[in-house]
């Protein structure tokens, strides 16, 4: 979706400001929107791609004036509500301090138990797929970025679509997240990192020896 | 290192933050109240373990940092088979090290020489290789580095202290997909003698997303 979390290419927002000594979390409040966000995807309810998508549905005005675990929090209540397994109503009524009633756990979650957490974490997540699907392109090929603009997720920025680009690497297949973050299925395909010359994407005024590499889909890619 | 954290440190700054409320009696803000609705009633619900949520937390915040990428940083400079290893297949020579998990499913390094320099970002959100650098710092995270990174990277290298020449060609990495990127910086000049473990106390986190230069 061209939602305000599409940033690349975007003036205006300033300097970036660096904080010295920057601990890891500001408020207590980011360290459990953080670790219930993480517990709750353990669940199995959604993937990364929904977590994504459902961070870019805050209102474009919210989504700028928010602090980062703000949008997380956001994202986190979006998708519990969705799949049913806290609603906005039981929110509202916890937040005016309303008793919840204790219910069993829904069926079908798996719950993280604190002796799994480190094995857990040490995991990384399986979104490459393990799959015999041939690419559509080879390193070298000259490619052009399609030009689409969804309403639903989509990893193909703004600034690149309908831009020239190199295949540089092949990453081998993985997962599709323009359709597994909206429920589409996992689409499996090759993901390429793509080159594409600064020029290309900004115009002449752009450094002519500079050159942004974005990772791309099979599905975004089309030959030029 | 200066611009990082000690482990201990924040844990008093965060506490601080909410012995305060406490001892003036300021009510908690509303986002406050919003997190710790939403922890009960999981919790009550059965959904979320309050021992895991800690071990999480205790995970980022003393185990997982940018003192892993700087290990395998250092050991890269002092060791040729290993950079090599490092460059063709990061995951793979990461994972030497142990360093694997949650946002590291493939790690590409990318390698700055006088004559290309690597810089990443992730322009739609926050992606960021957590097993060798941790949690990114709210500047990675910000509207100001997100946007101009890929319009305008030797605007937002100069600020940071990073001047790049002009016959240097600059690649801006946007983190789009699962894989990871991790900047392999340059060595500085003079620290031929060090040991591999002084040299991991020079390399800074910002210089492996390519926004510094390493100091001796």
């Amino acid at each position: 979706m061209n939602g305000a979390h599409d940033l690349g290419g975007m003036h205006g927002f300033g300097p970036v400001e660096i904080e010295r000594n920057e601990p890891t979390f500001h408020h207590e409040w980011e360290r459990r929107a953080f670790a219930i966000t993480l517990a709750a995807g353990f669940l199995g309810k959604w993937n990364i791609d929904m977590s994504r998508y459902a961070r870019e549905q805050m209102p474009p005005a919210e989504y700028l004036a928010a602090t980062y675990y703000e949008r997380w929090l956001f994202g986190l209540e979006k998708l519990l509500d969705a799949t049913g397994l806290v609603s906005r109503a039981e929110l509202q009524s916890a937040r005016k301090g309303g008793v919840t009633q204790a219910a069993l756990p829904a069926a079908g979650v798996r719950v993280l138990a604190a002796s799994d957490v480190e094995a857990v974490l040490r995991k990384s997540r399986e979104a490459k797929v393990d799959e015999d699907i041939p690419p559509r392109f080879n390193v070298g090929d000259r490619v052009r970025t399609v030009n689409i603009n969804p309403v639903g997720h989509t990893r193909l920025p703004r600034y690149a679509r309908d831009k020239r680009g190199v295949v540089t690497v092949d990453h081998g297949v993985w997962v599709f997240p323009d359709t597994n973050g909206t429920g589409r299925g996992r689409n499996p395909q090759h993901c390429y990192s793509v080159s594409f010359e600064a020029r290309e994407l900004w115009g002449a005024d752009a450094g002519p020896r500079d050159a942004t590499y974005v990772d791309l889909w099979d599905d975004h890619l089309v030959p030029a | 290192m200066s611009q990082e954290h000690e482990p201990h440190h924040h844990h008093e700054h965060a506490d601080d933050d909410v012995q305060e409320h406490r001892e003036h009696g300021a009510p908690l803000t509303e986002v406050e109240l919003r997190v710790r609705a939403l922890e009960s009633l999981l919790v009550d619900k059965g959904l979320v373990d309050p021992a895991a949520l800690d071990a999480i937390i205790d995970t980022y915040e003393t185990k997982v940092g940018p003192r892993n990428g700087a290990k395998v940083v250092a050991h890269a400079w002092v060791d040729p088979d290993y950079r090599r290893r490092l460059l063709e297949d990061g995951t793979a020579a990461v994972a030497e090290f142990g360093f694997v998990g949650r946002q590291s499913e493939k790690i590409v390094v990318v390698e700055n020489t006088p004559k290309v320099h690597n810089m990443v970002v992730c322009t739609l959100c926050s992606c960021y290789p957590w097993a060798v650098l941790g949690l990114p710092p709210v500047w990675y995270k910000s509207a100001p580095y997100r946007s101009r990174a890929v319009i305008d990277p030797r605007g937002v290298l100069s600020e940071m202290g990073v001047n790049v020449p002009a016959d240097t060609e600059v690649r801006v990495w946007d983190s789009t997909a699962e894989i990871r990127y991790l900047v392999l910086p340059e060595r500085p000049a003079g620290t031929e003698n060090m040991t591999e473990d002084q040299l991991a106390a020079l390399v800074t986190r910002d210089s492996m997303i390519g926004v510094a230069r390493v100091q001796a």
